[in-house]
C-alpha cells in the first residue's frame, strides 16, 4: 500500500532544544564534523488504494493543520514514497 | 565605510533617510523626540533599541505615572523589613533568621495566545531568571490563569497547551508548582491570562543588583546563544537594511529549553557564591538592548559593547536582530578584570557558553560597535528610564452607574432546602469553583522536599530553613468580576483575599507583587479603570501595612474589541516562624467545632450565586474590610501559634457553602452545619449565609479541648465569632455527608462527583481520579486533551 510521507522541522530561526542536546552529545564524543544538529518529524500516512490528487492535497492540508504546528513548525515536504523503495530493505 | 551597516557615521549623513518607525510601534512624536536626544536621525540598531524600550511592555509609559503610588503610599512599617523594592528585577524581602526572600509575578499572556505551550514555558523561565538575578535560589512557581469559555474549541487548544508548557518547564527546572488559579471567563477568549509568579531564597550577603559599576569591568554574555527568536518586528529594520530579497519576517515567539535553564541556575549561583559577580541582569524583553541599557542606566553610566562578540546561533542576524532577539536563558554580567578568569573557569564548568562583550566606561554612553563600525551612541538613560511618560485621558466609563444600579438582589432567594441543595451542586460543579486537579496534577508539587502546602490548600507553603522550620506562604488572587464592578474596590477585595488565604495557613502576610492585566491603554475608560484599581491597590496595602515589592502591568488586553474585565492578579507572601505549625484548609477528624469568623451581609452582586445561577453580573461588590482583615489575621496567627486550630479555610467564591465543601473534600471529613444563630445575629436568609461573598470572613476547626481558649483569643480581641457547626466523618462504612440543618443533606461521594466532574468532562481524563467517576456518565469530550505541542 502506498504511504505518504510528511516531513515538519522546527523553524530555522527558532531553538531547538533537543538539536542542541544532539550536537553537544556529538561535540563530546569527538565527531567536531558536524557542527549543528536539528530534529524534525516524519510522519509516515498509509493509504488504501492508490493515491489521488484529492488524497495528496488533504494530506497536504492535514500536515499544514494538524500534524505540524505553523507557529513554531514548517512542512518541509509531503511526498508519496516510492513502492521500491519500501520493498528494498535488506533481505 | 561597511555598507550593510547602518553606522552613526551614515545616519549622520543621511538625515533624511525615511525610516519604518511606526511599524516599529512608535508614534511621530516619539520618533521626533528620539532625533531630538540623539541630534540626529538614529541609526537602525538604535532605532530598534528605542521602539523596544519605548514600548509599553519595557517603558510602563501609560502606568508609571500610577505606579508611583506604591512608592509614595509607604508607611516606615512597611519598608522596615524591605531589602530591594520596586524597580529592581525583584523586591527582596528580609524574613530573619539571616534569610531572605525575593518574590515576583509576570504576565505572559499574548504569547500563551500565540502558541500556549512554548508561551507559558517561556513564562516561567522568564520569571525564574529575574529571581535568579538577584542572586536567589529559585524554590518554587506559582501561575494565576485565566481563559475563555469552558466549552469554547479554542480553550480546549489554549488551556491544555498552556498548562503543559508550564508543567514540562517548570518540571523540567524541578522546581515545585504551589498553586495558583485557574478562571474561566468568555471575556479572556481570545485573550487568556498567563502571569507567572516564583520565588526564590537567599542569605543576606548573597542579595545582587542590576547595574554596571566600575569602570574597566568587563560586559559578559552567558548562556544560550542569541537567535531569531521573537524578533517579529525587528525584521522590518531588517528588510529595510537589504533592500533587496531580505529575510522572511521572523517569528515572534521564542523557544524554551529548561535544561539549559537549570545548568544556568546552578551556575549563577556559584558565580555568586565564588563573589565573581559585580551585577547582573537576565535578558527578557528586548534582550540586549535592555540588558545593556538597563545595566548601564543604573551603573556608572557608560558601556562599550562590540555586538561582533555575541554568539550566535544563526551567523545571518542582522545587528538589529541581535539587539531585539528574545532568545532564552541568557544572562549578562558585570565581571571585574581580575575576576574574569574564574569566572570563566565557572561557566566553562557548567558547559555555559560565554562572551566578553565589551566593558564598563565613564563616558556616559552607551556604544555598540558592529563590523568595525559604530552603530549605536546614546545616553543610556535616555533608552531605559527617561522614556516617554503619559498621563493618558481618563474617562468614568458611560454604562457604570446602570452597571452598579442592576443589583442581583432582583433575584428571588429560595430558601427551601431542595433549591439550595441544588443551587450548591451546580455551583460546585461550575467551571471556576470546579475542581482543578486536572491543572495542578500535571504539575510536580513536592519536588525539592520542602513544600508544606499546596493546591488545594489556599495558599503555598515553602520551607526555607530547613532546621528551624522558617517558611514562607503565597497566594494568588484576582476577581476580574468585582473589578469590573468597581475597579477600586476589586483591587483592593483581591489584596484581602490573597492576604486572608496567607493568613489562614498561620503565616503573617508581609509583603506584595502584582500583575495588573487590562485593556488599552488608549482607551479612556480602561485607564479609568486602571488609575482606580493602582489606587485600590496602593491604599489598601498602606492600610494592611504591607508593601509591594514589584510586578508587572500588561495592557491591550482585549478580545475583538472589547477590553477583559480588569484583573488586577494580586500575589500575597506571608512568614510562618515553623512550617509544621502550618494550619491545613480541610477537616481531619471528627468531632472539631466549626467557627465562622466575621459577619456576614447580603452581598451577592458579582457573587459565584450571581453568575452561576442567574448569568448575572451588575451591582457593587462586598465591602472590602480591611482593618478587619488585619486583625483577622493577627487573631488567625496568634491562634495557629497556640495550636488551637485543626484547620482554617478562607471564605470567597461561592461564599460559606463552597468553603465547607472545600474543607470536606479535602480529607473526607463531612459535618453538620446549623445556620440559625447566624441568621439571628446577621439579619440574613439562609441563601445569603451560604452563598453571600463577604469579606474578611475565615471557617475554622477547633479541638474540644481548645474550644475556651480560642473563644476567650475570639472575645479579646473583639472578633465576631458564631459556632457554626461540627465535623463528622460519618458511621463506620456509610462514608461521610455534609448536612445543613433543616435544609438538605449531601454525601461527600456526590460533593465530589460534581466538583470533579467538570474540568474531566471538557479536558480529559485525570489521573487517580477513574474510580471516583465511574457511572458517573463522565466521557472524554473530542477535541480535548492535550493539542499544542
Amino acid at each position: 500500500m502506498p504511504t505518504i510521507v510528511v516531513e515538519v522541522m522546527p523553524k530555522s530561526e527558532l531553538l531547538d532544544p533537543a538539536g542542541k542536546a544532539v550536537t553537544g552529545a556529538l561535540t563530546r564524543l569527538g565527531k567536531s564534523e558536524f557542527s549543528a544538529v536539528r530534529i524534525g518529524k516524519r510522519f509516515e500516512l498509509t493509504v488504501d488504494g492508490a493515491v489521488t490528487e484529492a488524497i495528496l492535497a488533504e494530506a497536504q492540508q492535514l500536515a499544514d493543520d494538524m500534524l505540524s504546528n505553523s507557529v513554531i513548525e514548517d512542512v518541509v515536504r509531503v511526498y508519496v514514497l516510492e513502492k521500491t523503495v519500501l520493498e528494498s530493505a535488506p533481505a | 565605510m561597511n555598507a550593510l551597516v547602518d553606522s552613526v557615521a551614515t545616519a549622520e549623513a543621511t538625515p533624511e533617510k525615511e525610516q519604518p518607525y511606526a511599524a516599529l510601534g512608535l508614534k511621530a512624536d516619539e520618533y521626533q523626540s528620539i532625533r531630538d536626544i540623539l541630534g540626529r536621525r538614529p541609526t537602525s540598531g538604535e532605532l530598534a533599541m528605542y521602539s523596544v524600550m519605548w514600548s509599553e511592555h519595557c517603558s510602563y509609559k501609560s502606568s508609571k505615572v500610577w505606579l508611583r503610588q506604591f512608592g509614595e503610599k509607604v508607611s516606615p512599617e512597611m519598608t522596615k523589613n524591605l531589602m530591594v523594592g520596586m524597580g529592581e528585577n525583584a523586591g527582596v524581602v528580609d524574613i530573619g533568621e539571616g534569610w531572605a526572600v525575593t518574590f515576583k509575578i509576570e504576565s505572559h499572556n499574548h504569547p500563551s495566545y500565540i502558541e500556549p505551550f512554548q508561551g507559558a514555558a517561556t513564562g516561567v523561565g522568564g520569571i525564574v531568571r529575574d529571581i535568579i538575578s538577584m542572586g536567589a535560589r529559585p524554590v518554587a512557581v506559582m501561575d494565576a490563569l485565566r481563559f475563555g469559555a469552558i466549552d469554547h474549541p479554542d480553550t480546549a487548544r489554549v488551556l491544555p497547551g498552556v498548562v503543559s508548557g508550564i508543567s514540562f518547564y517548570a518540571n523540567c527546572l524541578g522546581l515545585p508548582n504551589i498553586g495558583g488559579e485557574t478562571w474561566f471567563d468568555p471575556i479572556y477568549q481570545a485573550n487568556p491570562l498567563v502571569n507567572a509568579l516564583a520565588v526564590g531564597v537567599l542569605r543576606h550577603e548573597d542579595l545582587h543588583l542590576a547595574n554596571a559599576k566600575g569602570a574597566g569591568n568587563k560586559v559578559v554574555l552567558f548562556g544560550a546563544r542569541t537567535g531569531g527568536d521573537g524578533i517579529g518586528g525587528a525584521s522590518i529594520l531588517a528588510s529595510d537594511t537589504f533592500s533587496a530579497g531580505g529575510p522572511t519576517k521572523r517569528p515572534a515567539v521564542q523557544v524554551g529549553d529548561p535544561f539549559a535553564e537549570k545548568v544556568l541556575i546552578e551556575c549563577c549561583l556559584e558565580l555568586f557564591a565564588g563573589d565573581l559577580v559585580k551585577g547582573i541582569q537576565d535578558l527578557g524583553a528586548a534582550g540586549i538592548s535592555c540588558a545593556t541599557s538597563e545595566l548601564a542606566s543604573n551603573g556608572d553610566g557608560g558601556m562599550q559593547v562590540s555586538l561582533d562578540e555575541v554568539l550566535l546561533r544563526d551567523p545571518t542576524l542582522t545587528a538589529e536582530e541581535i539587539l531585539m532577539s528574545e532568545s532564552q536563558e541568557r544572562m549578562m554580567a558585570i565581571v571585574e578584570p581580575d575576576k574574569l578568569e574564574g569566572f570563566l573557569a565557572v561557566t566553562r564548568k557548567w558547559d555555559v557558553e560565554t562572551s566578553v562583550l565589551g566593558e564598563v566606561t565613564e563616558t556616559g554612553r552607551l556604544i555598540i560597535t558592529w563590523h568595525g563600525e559604530t552603530i549605536v551612541d546614546v545616553d543610556p538613560r535616555t533608552v531605559a528610564v527617561d522614556g516617554p511618560v503619559y498621563n493618558r485621558p481618563l474617562s468614568y466609563p458611560t454604562w457604570m452607574d446602570a452597571l452598579n444600579a442592576d443589583s442581583a438582589e432582583k433575584f428571588l432567594r429560595p430558601s427551601d432546602g431542595a433549591t439550595l441543595r441544588e443551587q450548591l451542586l451546580t455551583l460546585i460543579g461550575s467551571a471556576n469553583l470546579a475542581d482543578k486537579s486536572w491543572v495542578t496534577s500535571q504539575y510536580d508539587r513536592y519536588v525539592m522536599g520542602n513544600t508544606a502546602l499546596s493546591y488545594p490548600d489556599d495558599a503555598g507553603m515553602i520551607r526555607v530553613d530547613e532546621e528551624s522550620g522558617l517558611g514562607v506562604a503565597l497566594a494568588t488572587d484576582a476577581n476580574g468580576r468585582y473589578a469590573y464592578l468597581d475597579p477600586y474596590v476589586g483591587a483592593q477585595l483581591a489584596l484581602a483575599e490573597a492576604y486572608r488565604n496567607v493568613a489562614v495557613t498561620g503565616a503573617t502576610p508581609v509583603a506584595v507583587s502584582d500583575c495588573l492585566n487590562f485593556g488599552s491603554p488608549e482607551n479612556p475608560e480602561v485607564m479609568w479603570q486602571f488609575s482606580r484599581a493602582v489606587e485600590g491597590l496602593a491604599d489598601g496595602c498602606l492600610e494592611l501595612g504591607i508593601p509591594v515589592t514589584g510586578g508587572n502591568v500588561s495592557f491591550y488586553n482585549q478580545t475583538g474589541d472589547v477590553p477583559i474585565h480588569p484583573t488586577p492578579v494580586v500575589a500575597v507572601m506571608g512568614v510562618i516562624d515553623d512550617v509544621g505549625r502550618r494550619v491545613p484548609s480541610g477537616w481531619q477528624d471528627s468531632g472539631d467545632n466549626l467557627y465562622l469568623l466575621g459577619s456576614t451581609h447580603l452581598e451577592l452582586d458579582g457573587s459565584a450565586w450571581a453568575g452561576v445561577i442567574h448569568g448575572h453580573l451588575g451591582g457593587k461588590p462586598p465591602k472590602p474590610h480591611l482593618t478587619r482583615e488585619h486583625d483577622l489575621a493577627e487573631l488567625l496567627s496568634a491562634a495557629a501559634h497556640e495550636g488551637l486550630l485543626n484547620a482554617a479555610h478562607d471564605l470567597s467564591d461561592g461564599g460559606l457553602a463552597t468553603a465547607v465543601v472545600d474543607a470536606s473534600l479535602r480529607f473526607g471529613i463531612g459535618a453538620r452545619i446549623w445556620l440559625d444563630e447566624l441568621l439571628e445575629r446577621d439579619q440574613i436568609d439562609p441563601l445569603t449565609a451560604l452563598f453571600s461573598e463577604s469579606g474578611a470572613r475565615v471557617i475554622v476547626a477547633v479541638p474540644r479541648e481548645e474550644d475556651v481558649k480560642f473563644l476567650r483569643l475570639c472575645e479579646g480581641r473583639n472578633y465576631p465569632v458564631a459556632r457554626i457547626g461540627v465535623t463528622d466523618r460519618g458511621a463506620d462504612g456509610a462514608g461521610a455527608d455534609l448536612e445543613v440543618q433543616d435544609l438538605f443533606t449531601i454525601s461527600l461521594k456526590e460533593l465530589r462527583t460534581a466538583s470533579r466532574a467538570t474540568m474531566v468532562e471538557h479536558f480529559g481524563a485525570v489521573v487517580g481520579y477513574a474510580a471516583d467517576l465511574s457511572g458517573s456518565g463522565i466521557h472524554r469530550a473530542p477535541g480535548g486533551g492535550r493539542i499544542s505541542e
